[in-house]
């Protein structure tokens, strides 16, 4: 037994003194191994939610189209990953032109390798390329839940190629970038304004401009798997830690904290979701808790690394509060559809947390970033405020006038009687179930 | 002959057939189906939105008796049914001009 013991030490030891060696020879190029680990499987938490994403959306639309909505999120893996590599990386975070987009510099992925970039300084150039991939595949996969049941799939592709292009890199520039919003102080660390706000909004101009779904209003759309909503949230809120603590874009202190008010908040979120509708409608739901908590995550964001505990838990209370508001009480006074509430959850509550972040930020959790409101300081809000009503507005315009340049050339929508039949068969040739 | 339909709560089944077996009922057919009556539907809630759903989840049954059973096969369906609540269901009795057994060519009562 003792001898075993010694093997095992012997082993470890010669492990930890070959990966010293490795680690003085990374230092001095500046790079951690422990932040370039952590970032990597960071990357990896956050391309896990997008098939996250895709049981979410899937189990909320009906049997016929469960395919169709999970291809969508699967879609924008295959479509952004190669976008980003080839354009999209280069138009958002390469050396800044006009305070608006980034050169063509690291078009292609041209030297952008094994040294660190000028974003993180402890970590390969690549690493902090591929953590950032992830954000820009989810954010044009969250739109989709707005246009499901509906959408042509040749449309969707095109449309998030573009999107991804004119909309998410030029945002994403602004806030991280070196672009205006970021220049002008206004605080986003996860990216509620450059996943949230962005994708909520355009999936609003998107169900606007596709319309209604046959029968919406009339006929029951039920989720037909509640059960696959509850995991895809699950994998959602495990892979957000890697979206929120990550963002730290380093393995220490910060990301740590980013991590407890990214539990926090999620938790709160289900909780105030729960209390206003059990209160209003006598029942707690589980949909009402998984989208609970999606509405504290999104809330979160762009707060999680300025914000203390206590601050995160009320901030994801009021997402879950002002998210049913959204939904359940204004959505149906408007009367678009936005079939699985991409705008009330990720729209409503990205602003809220961009909001919040103005009101609870503080420089006692992160000297990097700003004290809000109740530390002491307007002028965060103001900043806060500026930068919701700039990428709204831009996401909301270029969206709308992008799906109605295209309605006539491609057409956007599947025929009456796709729709009717299912899009998983009329535009996959498959089904979800079958009875043998 | 006699084809004796009936409509019961999906959690009666066993204890209908067990009770149609006892009085020599040879064969059924069970068919899952959707309706309303008396009961009504129930409310699902999602999202805040509330959804009226009018169509229950029940179970149709139907067996082909010689005329001599019916009686029997109407109570004990009845008594295996029955609950006492609303939604237990409904028993219609249909006459039944012709049966065969494809296997041997039996006809009439021979092929129940």
């Amino acid at each position: 037994m003792t001898n075993v013991v010694h093997k095992f030490f012997a082993v470890l030891f010669l492990t930890c003194t070959s990966s010293t060696a490795v680690y003085a020879a990374d230092a001095a190029s500046t790079i951690s191994g422990a932040d370039t680990a952590w970032i990597l499987v960071c990357s990896a938490f956050v391309m896990l939610m997008v098939p996250g994403l895709a049981l979410f959306y899937g189990g909320m639309v009906r049997q016929k189209n469960v395919l169709n909505t999970i291809m969508y999120s699967f879609a924008a893996l295959a479509v952004i990953s190669i976008q980003w590599a080839i354009m999209g990386y280069s138009f958002a975070f390469a050396p800044d032109v006009g305070g608006v987009i980034g050169s063509l510099k690291w078009l292609g992925l041209s030297g952008v390798g094994a040294e660190p970039g000028p974003y993180a300084e402890t970590i390969p150039h690549s690493s902090f390329m591929v953590f950032q991939m992830m954000f820009a595949i989810i954010t044009p996969a969250i739109i989709s839940g707005a246009v499901a049941e509906r959408m042509k799939f040749s449309a969707y592709l095109i449309f998030i190629l573009i999107w991804s292009t004119i909309v998410y890199a030029p945002i994403c520039h602004w806030v991280w970038g070196g672009g205006w919003i970021g220049s002008m102080g206004a605080l986003d660390f996860a990216g509620g304004t450059v996943v949230h706000i962005s994708s909520g909004v355009s999936a609003l101009a998107a169900a606007i401009v596709l319309g209604k779904r046959r029968g919406y209003g009339r006929d029951h759309m039920p989720p037909h798997n509640l059960p696959m909503t509850l995991l895809g949230a699950g994998l959602l809120w495990f892979g957000w830690f890697g979206f929120n603590a990550g963002s730290a874009l380093t393995s220490g202190s910060l990301a740590s904290s980013a991590f407890v008010a990214t539990q926090l908040a999620a938790a709160a979120g289900i909780v105030g979701w729960l209390w206003i509708e059990w209160k209003q409608r006598g029942k707690p739901t589980v949909l009402g808790a998984a989208t609970g908590a999606i509405a504290g995550l999104v809330a979160i964001t762009p707060a999680a690394g300025f914000v203390g505990p206590m601050s995160a838990i009320v901030i994801g209370l009021g997402s879950g509060i002002i998210c049913y508001m959204a939904i359940s009480l204004i959505k149906p006074m408007l009367g678009y559809d936005d079939s699985l509430d991409a705008f009330g959850i990720h729209g409503v509550g990205g602003a809220w947390g961009a909001l919040a972040t103005g009101l609870f930020a503080s420089t006692a959790i992160n000297a990097g970033g700003a004290d809000g409101l109740f530390f002491g300081d307007m002028t965060l809000l103001f900043k806060q405020i500026a930068s919701i009503l700039g990428t709204g507005i831009y996401a909301f315009g270029v969206t709308y006038v992008l799906l109605v340049v295209l309605d006539p050339i491609i057409g956007l929508r599947v025929t009456e009687e796709e729709e009717q039949v299912g899009i998983d068969l009329s535009e996959h040739g498959e089904a979800g179930y079958t009875n043998n | 002959m006699k084809l004796v339909s009936s409509i019961i709560k999906p959690f009666k089944l066993d204890d209908v057939r067990e009770a149609l077996s006892e009085v020599g009922v040879t064969g059924i057919t069970v068919v899952e189906v959707k309706g309303f009556g008396r009961q009504k539907g129930h409310t699902e809630l999602y999202r805040g939105a509330e959804y009226v759903v009018d169509f229950l989840p029940k179970i149709k049954i139907e067996a082909a008796v010689d005329d001599d059973q019916v009686d029997q096969v109407i109570e004990a369906i009845s008594g295996a049914a029955k609950t006492g609540k609303i939604g237990d269901g409904k028993i219609f009795v249909y006459d039944l001009c012709q049966a065969i057994r494809i296997r041997t060519g039996e006809t009439g009562s021979d092929a129940l």
